[in-house]
C-alpha cells in the first residue's frame, strides 16, 4: 500500500465549541489505508471531541470529514457506522447488564428468519454463536452466553467492544484511549490485537492514545494535537519521545525535525 | 498473512480460563434462578399458610381465586407497563391519575352517546349502545395516549427528571377530572358496560378484565423478552448514552414506553369504569406506588436495566393475595399495607446488594 492512496479519512479545519469553550479549532488529521495512526496530545487537548466528530456523536461546526475521498455528513452514529467507520469508545459503551452476545449486536440486532423477524423477534442463540467466534477470532475467552459484562474484566470488556467494532467495521476502526484502564498484561495484549486487527484485516486504526510507549509500540504515523490544533504530523520513525513530548507540551514543534536528520 | 485461527492462538487471553468461565457462568444461571425461585416461593408459602389456617377451603375456592384474580388484573396491567419504564431507567408516577380521568372521560362519553334508556320489557335499552361503548373506549384509550405523549415529552424531550415531570403531570391530571366532574363520581355509563364485561366473565369462568389483564401482560412479556424492542429497552437502562452511540434511537423509544404507560392505564380505566360502573375521581391515588412496588417485589432493578416479567407477575399477585387472605381470616385488612411493605424492603435490599456485587466484578 503506498502513500499515495487516497486516504480512509481526512478531516479538515474541524471546529467545535461547547458554549465558550472551543475544544477544537481547525483540526485536521488524515489516516491512510491500512496504517495505525496514533493520535497524541494532553488532557482537554480534544483528542475525544474528534472522535465523537468521526464517529457522528457530534456534528462539527465547521470544517469537512472524508472517507475514502467522499465527503460525508455524519448526522447520527449509524450514519458513521453505515460509512465503515467504528469506534471502541474510551467508556467501552457497553451495556453493563446485557451479556457479551446482546451487546455485540446492540442497535443491530440479528432478527429470527420469516415472520418472526419481521415481527421484530431477536434471534438470541445466533447473536451469541457469532459473538462468541468473533471474540475467539480476537483471542479473548469471555463467557458469552448469560454473563452480564459488568462481571467481566477489565480487558474483557475491552475485547467485547473492539469484537463489536471488528464484526461491523470495514474502512476504519477508531479506538479512544483503549489501554488507559488496563493493567500491564492486558495492555500487551491489546496492543498485539490492534497490529493484528492491521496486518490480518487491513484495517486502518485511528488510536487515540497519551502513552508514549503504546504508540512506539504501534504506530506507523503520529498526529499531535495541542488546545484543539493538530500540531505536529509524522511518520513514527522520525519521532522521539522528547520530540513527540515537546509537541504535547508545547515546549517545542521543531525536535521531530531536528532529531529526524 | 497467517489465517484466523492461528493469530487467536498467537496472543495470551486477558485474563481468566475456560474452566473459571464455565463457573461464573454457572454461578450467574444460579444466581438467576435462585432469585425468581424465591419471590415464587414466597407468594407460593402465603397461599400455602391461608390455604391452611382459612376455614375450610374458603381460601382455595374458586370464587375466591375468582376474586384474587380480578383484584390484581387491574394492578398487573399497570404493573407490566411499569417494569417496560423501570427496566429503561424511566417512571411514572402518574397512572393513578390517568386511570381515573381516562375513567371519567369513557363515562362522560358513553352517556352522552348512548341516548335516553327506553323501558322495554323490564331492560334497559339505550338507543345507541354500541356506538356509545365503542366511541367511548376508544376516546378514554386516546385521550390515555395523549396522557402519556405529555409525560414523555416532558422527560424525554423536555429532559425534566421523570420523577418531578410525573409527580407534576399526576396533579395537573387529577385537578382536571376534578374540576371537570366538580369532585363527584361520574354515573350513567350503560349498565351493560358492567353487566356483560365488568361482571362477566369468559365461558361463565374467567372474568373479562382478568382476560384482558392476561392478554395484555401476555403480549407485553414476550415482547419484554425476545423481541428487539425489549431488548433495547434493557440496554437504554443500563447506559443511555452507550445505547445512543449503538444507533438506537433512544429518546423515541423512551417516548413509546411513556405513551404506551398512558394507555394501559387507561385500559385499567374503563376496566375499572365497567367493574363498578362509575368513574370514581377519589380512587387510585397509591396505584402508582402500587405498581412499582410490585415491579420491585418481582426483582426488576430501581437503577434500570434489569428485570422479569415473570417477577412482576409474582409481584402483583402478592399485595392481592395477602389482602384477601388477611380479609378471609378475619384479619385487619391494614396489616396488608405491612405486610407488602416489609416484602418490598427486602426485594429492594436484594437488589442493592446484587448491584453493589455487579459494580465490584
Ligand atoms: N460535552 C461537552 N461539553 C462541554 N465541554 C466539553 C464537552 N466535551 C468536551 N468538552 C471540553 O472540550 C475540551 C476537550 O475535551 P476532550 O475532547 O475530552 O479532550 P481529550 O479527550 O483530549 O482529553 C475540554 O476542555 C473539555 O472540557
Ligand atoms: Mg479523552
Amino acid at each position: 500500500m503506498g502513500t499515495t492512496d487516497v486516504p480512509v479519512l481526512r478531516a479538515t479545519g474541524v471546529t467545535k465549541r461547547f458554549g465558550h469553550v472551543e475544544a477544537l479549532r481547525g483540526a485536521s488529521l488524515e489516516v491512510r489505508p491500512g496504517e495505525v495512526h496514533a493520535l497524541l496530545g494532553d488532557n482537554g487537548a480534544g483528542k475525544s471531541t474528534l472522535v465523537k466528530m468521526l464517529s457522528g456523536v457530534h456534528t462539527p461546526d465547521e470544517g469537512t470529514i472524508e472517507i475514502d475521498g467522499r465527503t460525508v455528513r455524519f448526522g447520527t452514529p449509524r450514519d458513521a457506522q453505515e460509512a465503515g467507520v467504528e469506534t471502541v469508545y474510551q467508556d467501552l459503551a457497553l451495556a453493563s447488564t446485557l451479556p457479551p452476545g446482546d451487546n455485540v449486536f446492540l442497535g443491530r440486532e440479528l432478527l429470527k428468519p420469516g415472520l418472526l423477524g419481521k415481527l421484530g423477534f431477536v434471534d438470541r442463540p445466533a447473536m451469541r454463536r457469532r459473538a462468541a467466534e468473533e471474540l475467539a477470532t480476537v483471542g479473548a475467552r469471555v463467557p458469552s452466553a448469560v454473563v452480564p459484562v459488568s462481571a467481566l474484566s477489565g480487558g474483557q470488556k475491552q475485547a467485547v467492544a473492539i469484537s463489536r467494532s471488528l464484526i461491523w467495521g470495514r474502512r476504519l476502526l477508531i479506538m479512544d484511549e483503549p489501554t488507559a484502564a488496563l493493567g500491564a498484561r492486558q495492555t500487551h495484549y491489546v496492543l498485539e490485537l490492534i497490529k493484528r486487527v492491521r496486518d490480518d484485516r487491513g484495517m486502518a486504526i485511528l488510536l487515540i492514545s497519551h502513552s508514549l510507549p503504546d504508540v512506539f509500540e504501534v504506530a506507523d504515523r503520529v498526529t499531535v494535537l495541542r488546545l484543539g490544533e493538530d500540531v505536529m504530523t509524522a511518520p513514527i520513525g522520525d519521532c522521539t519521545t522528547e520530540s513527540l513530548l515537546g509537541a504535547i507540551t508545547g515546549a517545542t514543534t521543531l525536535g521531530a525535525r531536528k532529531e529526524a536528520t | 498473512m497467517s489465517t484466523t485461527a492461528e493469530s487467536g492462538a498467537q496472543t495470551p487471553a486477558p485474563a481468566q480460563n475456560p474452566a473459571a468461565d464455565r463457573k461464573a457462568e454457572r454461578a450467574q444461571k444460579r444466581a438467576e434462578r435462585y432469585e425468581s425461585l424465591t419471590i415464587a416461593g414466597i407468594l407460593l408459602l402465603i397461599i400455602v399458610v391461608f390455604s391452611v389456617l382459612a376455614p375450610s377451603g374458603s381460601f382455595l375456592s374458586l370464587d375466591n381465586l375468582r376474586n384474587v384474580a380480578l383484584d390484581a388484573s387491574t394492578m398487573l396491567i399497570l404493573a407490566a407497563g411499569m417494569t417496560f419504564l423501570l427496566i429503561a431507567a424511566g417512571l411514572d408516577l402518574s397512572i393513578g391519575a390517568i386511570v381515573v380521568f381516562t375513567a371519567v372521560v369513557a363515562a362522560k362519553v358513553m352517556a352522552a352517546l348512548a341516548g335516553d334508556v327506553t323501558i322495554d320489557v323490564a331492560q334497559l335499552n339505550h338507543p345507541h349502545l354500541f356506538l356509545a361503548l365503542l366511541l367511548g373506549i376508544g376516546a378514554s384509550l386516546l385521550v390515555g395516549l395523549g396522557w402519556g405523549l405529555v409525560n414523555g415529552l416532558l422527560a424525554v424531550r423536555a429532559k425534566i427528571p421523570a420523577f418531578i415531570a410525573t409527580l407534576a403531570t399526576a396533579g395537573v391530571i387529577l385537578g382536571l377530572a376534578q374540576v371537570w366532574t366538580g369532585g363527584l363520581n361520574v354515573q350513567g355509563a350503560p349498565i351493560q358496560l358492567q353487566e356483560f364485561f365488568g361482571l362477566g366473565s369468559l365461558f361463565g369462568v374467567i372474568p373479562w378484565p382478568v382476560v384482558v389483564a392476561i392478554v395484555v401482560t401476555g403480549i407485553l412479556w414476550v415482547i419484554l423478552g425476545w423481541t428487539r424492542f425489549g431488548l433495547r429497552t434493557y440496554a437504554i437502562g443500563a447506559n443511555p448514552d452507550s445505547a445512543a452511540r449503538a444507533g438506537i434511537n433512544v429518546g423515541r423509544h423512551l417516548l413509546i414506553l411513556y405513551v404506551l404507560m398512558g394507555v394501559l392505564a387507561a385500559i385499567v380505566g374503563v376496566i375499572d369504569l365497567a367493574r363498578f360502573n362509575t368513574a370514581s375521581v377519589s380512587g387510585h391515588t397509591e396505584d402508582a406506588l402500587a405498581a412499582i412496588s410490585a415491579v420491585v417485589i418481582g426483582g426488576t432493578s430501581l437503577f434500570g436495566g434489569r428485570g422479569r416479567m415473570s417477577g412482576t407477575v409474582i409481584g402483583a399477585l402478592i399485595p392481592a393475595v395477602l389482602l384477601n387472605g388477611f380479609v378471609i381470616m378475619a384479619i385487619d385488612p391494614f396489616w396488608q399495607n405491612v405486610a407488602v411493605g416489609l416484602v418490598l424492603l427486602g426485594a429492594v435490599y436484594v437488589d442493592q446488594l446484587r448491584r453493589r456485587r455487579a459494580q465490584q466484578g
